[in-house]
């Protein structure tokens, strides 16, 4: 070999000729949070907005949050979204195992339990839309569809994320790529769920309160 | 839901109509030539030498994080050259359209752009800058450096590095259709509300403007990602925090930033959208809506996004200061503490840019007070420049040159703004084109900061350093613009001129447009010693090739390695010793010490998916912009589509045996930048389609 001999000797370490791999698993997790910040971001300003537009004057003659939410309908919503949290947990407890019937059928449960949730909100909607309470109606309004509707459309998605990562469960098994995936969307899935619980908090326990 | 909108529209081309191409026009048409001159320009040579596979396969498919930054740069420059067409435009009628005896030309009663026409000029010169000239430029210095200076093959997720690209690049391009195709918003570059709601603003200009903003805006979030995974992850051994060159933190907070604004932007111009498209009323003045909402939401994200892009530049000068000061930066500590104050800030003075507004004197109180707190860690950023140079063996290079006169320009800057962070003054004076001068003093830093950043790291990326001579009447005539533009700028704020005006009554402000005219005349000469700049040291590469440190004394990591820089970055990862490592290896000899053999080294494959998505998310947006629902729909699936195909198909990477990696580093033939990248590799051919 013609390049020359390193020069530094003893204790000086100028080149790292084998650096320890980066964990790819850890590194999409870290840029996967950082994403998940973001979102929570958009929240953020959608719950401000409506804070700022769930004022008497905001409703514009129109109804008000006291007579378009139900807090106990909607509870069935929060049920069925904290159980599709747990039915994907367990399937991260049957990833752990290695058991790809176990995530399958884990994944299946959750995606059943979250077209429930978005089956119980679009009736919710449909009923609204009927009564006359559209978003066209009033500020209040606008917030309320627009800031459930976004969280419905990050339920949408994650449902789309697991048919896909069920398809690649069947197809690549659990190699990295997978197994940092399935770990990623039960991040997002979780952060979902605590969102929807804000949700129930802010929008149909305080509607409810005169 | 959808709103009914008045006017023409048919299924398949929404609401696009012959009529809405302006081509009776002058101004548009002499601005469609001009494009159309330049585009074959840049054709012609490309056909004739046969390069259209090469920029197809090594540029456009590039996942490599220096070329990508190259294009970031590239994209900047020329947004930013039509932004400065822009502003050479509305001084051009301002002091043609001064006093009521003044004449008018074409359609105009003064000057020669009627109303209409000058207000999308002003709105699209905003826009422009801010976000696709300026904002570009210092993501793709970033990009092309941060990887370097940590000691990094790439950033953390190379494709979706080349996607923020592409999105960048269609929001631009949506831009550039709303010149030739329908209009562009008038309502500023910040969408004054409710001036920006259908019923005032029918036609599709505001449109392009909401569009373009949001899809760029995606682009700069998952960059932030990138970006912040890079350095926190992908740090070289030994890089510690406290090892961590000044640029790269300041990339750091400023990509914080960017994370945690720029989503705020969306929901602002998401909800704008929603009351254009769907009806509803969120910002309206009837049926409850709340226009403040707006204007909150979007300086909640745009005082932030200011501070996004002036920390980078603050960076820069902290890089290029110590360097040719030969002394490393005073207070680092400091420096980096002062950054990271500023940036947290940020989140606290949103407010100022609408003090009359009527919050309150408690509010506007606290938001003063934040405002004026700012000052503090930028003006520790100063005496540490200052400070630095101090006792130092200064060398006044060009980059040198634009770095001292950019801390001038902080100075005037930073203090006209204290002086606006005051509600008493901010009363009298807000409107007026003194606040258009202090931001301008801002922006123009930050220009300063990123020729500097052109000049001080071309070499080190293209291997051959810019001429001197041409770059040195570039900066005088560009400072001299901006002296004479802007001092009497702050001037004419004082003597009760508004901003965006179209038509000026007061016959009086006349001396000091036509001092303003001058300066623009400046600021021509510059943009021409500019491209000169670029013509002699092209034509006069071979006689300024550089090597490593073409400075030689940097004093960073980025300056380890070859110039160009090799696609691989290092044959061998370095290990850190001590902040600023070529420094201190120059200082105990081991700076020409090469690596003494080779291991694997494994790289990304190029992919096609990026580009495409650019261009699916242009359909999408033209499609929103015209209502053409099938475009956007098909879009907006097949991009979908395309992520999910990509999800199935892992980039395994290609590998550089240690045999090739020592031919290539022993005979110094490591491709540079305009190289193709890699002998084609089997595996990257057929991973191509």
């Amino acid at each position: 070999m013609s390049a020359p001999k390193s020069t530094a000797g003893g204790a000086v370490q100028l080149w790292e000729y084998q650096p320890k791999p980066h964990d790819p698993v850890s590194t999409k997790t870290l840029g996967f949070w950082l994403y998940m910040l973001s979102d929570a971001l958009i929240f953020a300003g959608l719950f401000a907005a409506y804070g700022v537009l769930d004022q008497p004057m905001n409703a514009a003659g129109g109804p008000t949050a006291m007579q378009v939410v139900h807090p106990v309908a909607a509870f069935w919503q929060t049920l069925a979204v904290l159980t599709s949290v747990l039915a994907y947990s367990l399937a991260t407890v049957a990833l752990k195992a290695g058991s790809r019937a176990g995530v399958a059928l884990g994944i299946l449960a959750a995606m059943a339990l979250g077209l429930v949730f978005l089956g119980l909100e679009l009736n919710d909607f449909v009923t609204l839309f009927a009564m006359g309470a559209t978003p066209e109606r009033s500020g209040f309004l606008s917030v309320f569809f627009v800031l459930i509707a976004s969280h419905g459309l990050h339920m949408a998605f994650g449902l789309l994320w697991m048919l896909v990562m069920l398809v690649q469960i069947m197809r690549f098994g659990f190699t990295t790529e997978v197994v940092t995936r399935l770990l990623s969307l039960r991040l997002f899935w979780q952060f979902q769920a605590s969102v929807w619980v804000c949700v129930y908090v802010f929008v149909y326990l305080k509607g409810i309160v005169p | 839901m959808l709103v009914h909108l008045q006017g023409p529209w048919s299924p398949w081309f929404g609401r696009l109509t012959l009529g809405d191409i302006p081509y009776t026009n002058p101004v548009i048409i002499f601005a469609f030539l001009f494009t159309v001159v330049a585009g074959i320009a840049l054709a012609v040579p490309v056909l004739y030498y046969r390069k259209l596979g090469y920029i197809f396969r090594e540029w456009l498919c590039s996942v490599d994080h220096k070329k990508i930054g190259v294009m970031y740069i590239i994209l900047g420059l020329v947004m930013m050259f039509r932004g400065f067409i822009d502003g050479m435009m509305i001084r051009t009628q301002q002091v043609t359209a001064d006093g009521p005896h003044s004449p008018g030309f074409l359609s105009a009663q003064h000057g020669y752009l009627p109303p209409a026409h000058f207000d999308q000029i002003y709105s699209s010169h905003g826009t422009l800058m801010i976000i696709f000239a300026v904002g570009p430029i210092l993501t793709g210095l970033g990009n092309i450096i941060v990887p370097l200076q940590i000691g990094a093959r790439d950033m953390a997720f190379p494709r979706m590095n080349a996607i923020s690209l592409w999105l960048s690049v269609s929001g631009a391009m949506l831009i550039m259709a709303s010149l030739f195709i329908g209009d562009f918003s008038t309502a500023g570059w910040v969408g004054l509300i409710p001036l920006t709601e259908l019923p005032y603003s029918p036609s599709v200009g505001v449109d392009y403007w909401m569009w373009a903003l949001q899809i760029s805006s995606i682009g700069t979030t998952l960059n932030a990602i990138n970006i912040i995974t890079t350095i926190i992850a992908m740090r070289a051994p030994g890089m510690r925090w406290d090892r961590l060159p000044i640029f790269t933190w300041t990339t750091l907070s400023t990509n914080i930033i960017g994370l945690t604004a720029f989503p705020i932007l969306g929901v602002a111009l998401a909800l704008l959208g929603a009351d254009r498209y769907l009806g509803t009323h969120f910002f309206t003045g009837g049926q409850g809506g709340n226009l403040m909402l707006y204007t909150d939401l979007f300086w909640i994200w745009g005082h932030p996004e200011v501070y996004f892009l002036v920390l980078p530049a603050f960076g820069i000068i902290s890089e290029i200061i110590p360097t040719f000061s030969e002394k490393p930066l005073f207070g680092y500590t400091t420096m980096v503490a002062a950054t990271f104050a500023i940036a947290g800030v940020a989140w606290a003075v949103w407010l100022h840019h609408f003090f009359t507004m009527g919050a309150g004197p408690w509010v506007n109180t606290f938001f003063s007070v934040a405002t004026m707190l700012v000052g503090i860690p930028t003006g520790v950023k100063v005496f540490n420049w200052i400070l630095t140079m101090y006792r130092g063996r200064i060398t006044y290079t060009t980059p040198m040159l634009w770095s001292v006169s950019a801390i001038l320009m902080l100075l005037i800057g930073g203090l006209t703004g204290i002086m606006l962070a005051n509600p008493a003054i901010n009363y009298t004076v807000h409107n007026s084109v003194f606040v258009i001068a202090h931001f301008h003093c801002m922006v123009l830093l930050i220009a300063f900061a990123i020729f500097a950043a052109i000049i001080y790291w071309f070499p080190k990326v293209f291997g051959f350093r810019l001429d001197e001579h041409s770059s040195k009447r570039f900066f005088i005539f560009f400072v001299l613009g901006t002296v004479t533009v802007f001092t009497a700028m702050f001037a004419l704020g004082f003597m009760g001129e508004t901003r965006r005006l179209d038509y000026l009554y007061d016959p009086q402000w006349l001396p000091l447009l036509i001092v303003e005219e001058i300066g623009i005349v400046f600021y021509c000469i510059s943009v021409g010693y500019f491209f000169r700049m670029l013509y002699v040291s092209i034509r006069d590469r071979g006689r300024n090739q550089c090597g490593a440190d073409p400075w030689g004394t940097a004093r960073t990591l980025e300056f380890l390695t070859h110039s160009p820089v090799p696609f691989y970055n290092f044959a061998v990862t370095p290990h850190v010793n001590a902040l600023d490592e070529l420094a201190w290896r120059r200082a105990n000899g081991h700076a020409d010490t090469p690596p003494d053999h080779y291991e694997p080294v494994h790289m990304p494959n190029s992919s096609m998916i990026p580009v495409i998505i650019g261009v699916l998310s242009f359909g999408f947006g033209f499609g929103m912009v015209w209502r053409i629902w099938w475009m956007a729909g098909f879009s907006l699936l097949a991009i979908i589509a395309l992520i999910i195909l990509g999800s199935f198909m892992p980039d395994p990477g290609y590998t550089i045996s240690p045999e090739e990696m020592r031919e290539m580093e022993a005979q110094h033939r490591a491709p540079g930048i305009m190289a193709d990248s890699h002998p084609p590799h089997p595996a990257a051919e057929e991973r191509l389609v």
